[in-house]
């Protein structure tokens, strides 16, 4: 076994090309649980702890994106300018596992694994997220919607590195709820992320756990649309929100498994759906 | 968490809240666990498992696994030289499976090589041929005449009614229902792990383990290696928790044999995956019961049928069994009672022993019970539970006239005037409301309810059965020695046995000589008997060694060793002005005494249930406030009151280690922790879907320790371990019934028993 360990972009990028097979390693929190299960059996590593340009984040000069280095620790998040300009991002990346995961955990890692438990995931898709792709000689962006392809599944070819994730600083609301069985430290069983543009009177509704990747309700948000001017958003009246819950949940794809129930996770986006958007007009 | 309370003794004689030795290393990862051993020249072994519930092996093919590189040994059952099954009670458990497999994870084979990864890669080369049959995972189906037998020794591991009193008695209040424990395990942090070091030429095998018993994984592993008894030595490797998941059987054969037939040092270890299927876990049950009652709410009859699913071997389920039926009355009076209760096998993982043995399942049942009879009186949980609580000297179920000291209503009294947490603010911090840091519920979404849970519980081993403690104490220079077998589980022999030197003899300097069986057998660290049985044997040795050093003292000085008596670290002549210090007293001369405890015998039940076969009993009171945001199902236990029948406090710092550890158990048990059963496979064997409480989840605890000590036991102290976790699961499932309005018969209690 090999371990390579990059001290720049460019050198990363040179040995993720030059060797496509190689595992790529970021905060170990999903791939050595994987190593440990015997589930994969890494022969070459390159290891992107050093690689500085991915560990850190920019806005962009003119203040509308924030781009997002796929190495950054949630714990970067939680706090400071970057939980101001993505509070959903921060309460998502506050979720995530213990403070030992989220000093390592990333975005990159999150993208790259795919879950559909991922906590980082659906405020990506409800934001609309552009994720960047390189090779030494190649560079593409790709949404978010079109990254995720599947349980697990992503389009990054061999030999790319996810380098970061773009997401607009919007003026409106954003929040980001999860449900677990126990308080703290827990895969998500249901999550929902929603976000009001005032400025273009729309809303992202984005669900995890519910489906084989990702849900973005694109039905509902437009049916709500209709029903009342998001661009001032005023009390959603009790009747209008009962079915915005119904609908978000009609949209799900939930299944049985251990952890809970269809039927359950299905009630549970509903009710959470519903309680992010009395919140986007009450905080 | 409340804080112990701070004692001004400056010595850690009993009552002190003297602090563990091994604690420091412990908590900085320096303690030395028995899967830390390292032996030179050792290979590493590993199990071949079941991946199947039940079928029949058709074949076994080595050749594979015998061509990798590094292998040294591969066995299977035809290389068990002597009793080819095992078990607590009784010996069914096959070292491998021969014939057939009965349950996901049952051993068929082991091997030994160079290296874990050689070892994984035997394993995967291994062929079994298996004919797979139907799993039978349902007790109910299990138990019917025309269902296949699972084993040889049938499908019924034992039977037991309780039948006394009028049977025809009708109350005028009648309530009754189903109960249902889901499948819970000890998920002891520690992981099963063993070293075994063969003696030259194969005449024995010195081992080291993470057991709870030594003498019995001694007198068990012999029999299996066909060796006698004296050359299969055994030291107590650093245990990480055992919970009962350690009294039976895991690892220890299977290392002794790789390690005599390789005649190599063989170190053996579970990752956490294989540790859910390598131990027994705790009974899923089935209880229906209904209680009669008088308009007043006075209990006046029970019956109940009760259904332990054991899984595919007996391990402890008849003791289980029988802790269950006799302990369904709860700590209430009860004069009429007819009880059938069953433990069954079925091709589910095996279950035996897990703190509160059998008692959890019943306590479960009655308090539910208790607080269906209280709405139908029209009285209060509280009142309700006053008006039938046991005192000493009424007669249980089985006609056993409780002896021991019952403050069953002062648990209930005192856990009642315990402070009830501050009202949810509106301005609750996000942490501490219930979601937590999922940010799903507001404090408008939250509702607060209430529970209670009392619980009786037995202390030792019941049925005639003798689980005596040995315990030797050797004083000389003012330094006491002291040896015996009991296994440090956590729950704090290390710094007890000491304090009881200190207290008996006026020593400072107490050293534990290692753990092991070069002295006679200390009983199975369970069962809450430790302080009570080895603290007995550590007491009465050293009451024999200050004996012989008053005579001695008495000799020299010629005093009448009759009025000598420690005071402090002195000896002093109680009718004169004699003192001199007891490293003055002993030096120069060397004590050595050995004593061995026994409780009270005991008998075991008719065919009607009735005996006394319990020796002690210990009770408590538990009060649940919870938050519950009703819409989501989701919970958070906020604070659990509780008043402990504890005899005498010895450490309050380690007592209240044990009360707050039982209940975060108990809590588990209530709201999250359940092995999901597939056909009798386990879907969730680790801990991202095995849930445990974390901080987040821990209630505020405020604990009242009530002493009247127990004439019978030597300290005067009762057990402590098992109580904290029986009542708390039914007064957190109350609690979450007040909030809710709900029936919620079945514990863990999850989301969607809440909302949907
Ligand atoms: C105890 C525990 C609790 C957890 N709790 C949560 C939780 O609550 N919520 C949650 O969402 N997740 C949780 N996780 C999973 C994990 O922490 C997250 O998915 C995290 O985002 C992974 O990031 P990482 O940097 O550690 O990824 P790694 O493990 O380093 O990598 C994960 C995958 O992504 C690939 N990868 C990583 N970076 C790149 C890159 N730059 N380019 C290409 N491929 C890349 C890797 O090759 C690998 O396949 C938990 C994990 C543990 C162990």
């Amino acid at each position: 076994m090999t371990v390579l360990i990059p001290q720049s972009l460019h050198d990363a990028l040179a040995a993720a090309t030059a060797n496509p097979d190689a595992q790529i390693i970021q905060g170990g929190t999903d791939l050595m649980v994987e190593v440990n299960f015997n589930h994969r059996k890494p022969t070459d590593v390159i290891a992107l702890r050093r690689v500085d340009e991915i560990r850190n984040y920019v806005v962009t000069a003119d203040k509308k994106n924030v781009v997002i280095g796929s190495g950054l620790p949630y714990r970067e998040m939680e706090h400071g300018e970057l939980a101001q300009l993505l509070p959903a991002l921060a309460q998502a990346a506050r979720t995530v596992g213990s403070p030992q995961i989220r000093a390592a955990g990333s975005i990159g890692g999150n993208l790259g694994t795919c879950s559909p438990a991922g906590d980082a995931l659906p405020v990506l898709s409800a934001l609309d997220a552009v994720i960047n792709l390189q090779t030494a000689t190649t560079s593409r962006e790709i949404s978010v919607h079109d990254f995720m392809v599947g349980v697990k599944r992503n389009a990054r070819q061999p030999g790319e590195l996810i380098v970061s994730a773009t997401l607009p600083i919007i003026n409106g609301w954003q929040g980001y709820a999860k449900v677990g069985v126990r308080n703290a430290m827990v895969i998500s069983i249901a999550s929902c992320c929603l976000v009001i543009d005032r400025e273009k009177g729309s809303i992202g509704v984005a669900l995890g756990s519910v489906g084989p990747t990702i849900i973005r309700c694109r039905e509902t948000e437009q049916w709500l649309a209709m029903q009342i001017d998001l661009k001032n958003i005023s009390i959603v009246a009790p009747n209008l929100l009962k079915e915005f819950g119904d609908r978000v949940a009609k949209e799900s794809k939930p299944i049985d498994d251990h952890r809970s129930t269809a039927a359950y996770r299905r009630h549970a986006v509903a009710t959470l759906s519903r309680r992010l958007l009395t919140r986007a007009n009450t905080q | 968490m409340s804080n112990a309370t701070k004692t001004s003794i400056h010595r850690d004689v009993l009552g002190a809240s003297a602090l563990r030795p091994d604690g420091a290393a412990k908590v900085s990862g320096k303690f030395e666990f028995s899967s830390d051993l390292h032996a030179e020249h050792m290979l590493w072994g590993a199990t071949l498992r079941s991946p199947h519930p039940f079928a029949r092996i058709i074949s076994i093919d080595l050749s594979a696994a015998y061509k990798i590189d590094g292998v040294e040994a591969i066995i299977t059952a035809q290389d068990v030289p002597g009793k080819k099954t095992y078990g607590l009670i009784s010996s069914d458990q096959p070292v491998f499976a021969s014939e057939i497999v009965r349950y996901v994870g049952e051993p068929v084979a082991a091997v030994a090589a160079d290296h874990p990864e050689t070892c994984r890669r035997a394993l995967a080369a291994i062929k079994v041929n298996y004919e797979v049959l139907t799993p039978i995972t349902d007790a109910e189906l299990a138990m019917l005449p025309s269902t296949t037998q699972i084993h040889p020794d049938g499908n019924l591991f034992r039977h037991q009614r309780i039948i006394t009193g009028d049977q025809n008695l009708q109350g005028e209040i009648i309530v009754e229902a189903t109960y249902e424990m889901g499948m819970q395990d000890q998920a002891f942090l520690g992981l099963e792990a063993a070293l075994a070091i063969p003696d030259s030429g194969g005449a024995g095998v010195e081992m080291f383990v993470a057991t709870q018993w030594l003498h019995e994984d001694q007198k068990q592993i012999a029999a299996c290696l066909d060796l006698p008894l004296e050359k299969i030595r055994i030291t107590l490797g650093g245990v990480g928790g055992a919970f009962g998941a350690r009294e039976d059987i895991s690892l220890q054969v299977h290392c002794a044999l790789l390690a005599l037939r390789t005649s190599r040092p063989i170190k053996m270890q579970y990752g956490r995956e294989e540790s859910f299927y390598g131990h027994v876990h705790r009974h899923p049950a089935k209880i229906w019961i209904r209680h009669h009652a008088t308009r007043t709410g006075v209990i006046q009859r029970i019956e109940s049928r009760m259904v332990f699913d054991g899984g595919a071997y007996a391990s402890t389920s008849a003791a289980v069994l029988i802790n269950g039926v006799t302990h369904i009355q709860g700590p209430y009076k009860c004069l009429n009672a007819t009880v059938d209760g069953y433990a069954v096998r079925t091709n589910n993982p095996p279950c035996g022993a897990m703190r509160g043995f059998g008692v959890v399942q019943a306590c479960y049942a009655h308090e539910s019970q208790m607080d269906k009879l209280a709405v139908a009186c029209g009285l209060s949980p509280v009142e309700i539970r006053l008006i039938n609580a046991m005192v000493t000297g009424d007669k249980l179920i089985t006609g056993q006239v409780v002896e021991s000291v019952a403050p069953v209503e002062r648990c209930i009294r005192e856990t009642d005037a315990i402070e009830m947490p501050a009202p949810l603010a509106r301005n609750a911090n996000a942490l501490e409301i219930v979601g937590g840091s999922g940010l799903t519920s507001l404090p408008h979404n939250i509702v607060r309810g209430v529970g209670w849970g009392v619980s009786i519980k037995n202390l030792m081993y019941s049925e005639s059965f003798d689980d005596f403690a040995t315990a030797r104490c050797q004083l000389q220079n003012g330094v006491v020695n002291l040896k015996f077998a009991t296994v440090e589980v956590g729950q704090g022999f290390v710094v007890l046995a000491p304090q009881i030197a200190r207290s008996v003899l006026g020593v400072d300097e107490v050293i534990i000589d290692p753990v092991d069986t070069r002295i006679g057998s200390a009983g199975s660290t369970s069962a809450s008997r430790q302080t009570w049985m080895s603290g007995g044997a550590v007491d009465g040795a050293c009451r024999l060694v200050r004996q012989r050093l008053f005579e001695h003292v008495g000799t020299k000085h010629n005093i009448d060793p009759l009025r000598l008596v420690i005071e402090d670290t002195d000896v002093v002549d109680m009718l004169g002005d004699f003192r001199i210090s007891v490293i003055e007293a002993s030096t120069g001369v060397f004590i050595d005494e050995t004593f061995e405890h026994h409780h009270r015998p005991t008998e075991e039940l008719d065919e009607n249930g009735q005996g006394n076969c319990h020796v002690a009993f210990a009770f408590v009171a538990h009060r649940a406030v919870v938050d519950v945001d009703v819409e989501l199902g989701l919970v958070k236990v906020i604070q659990i009151a509780t008043a402990q029948d504890v005899g005498r406090v010895l450490n309050p710092i380690a007592a209240l280690g044990q009360i707050e550890g039982g209940i975060a158990q108990g809590l588990g048990l209530a709201v999250m922790e359940e092995i999901v059963l597939d056909n009798g496979k386990m879907r969730n064997p680790s801990f991202t879907d095995y849930l445990l409480p974390t901080a987040l989840d821990a209630p505020q605890v405020i604990a009242v320790m009530i002493e009247e000590p127990e004439p019978q036991a030597p300290l005067g102290a009762k057990g402590i371990g098992e109580p904290p976790c029986i009542s708390v699961t039914p007064a957190i499932a109350a609690a979450i019934r007040n909030a809710t309005g709900r029936d919620l018969p079945r514990v863990p209690i999850r989301p969607q028993d809440i909302c949907l």
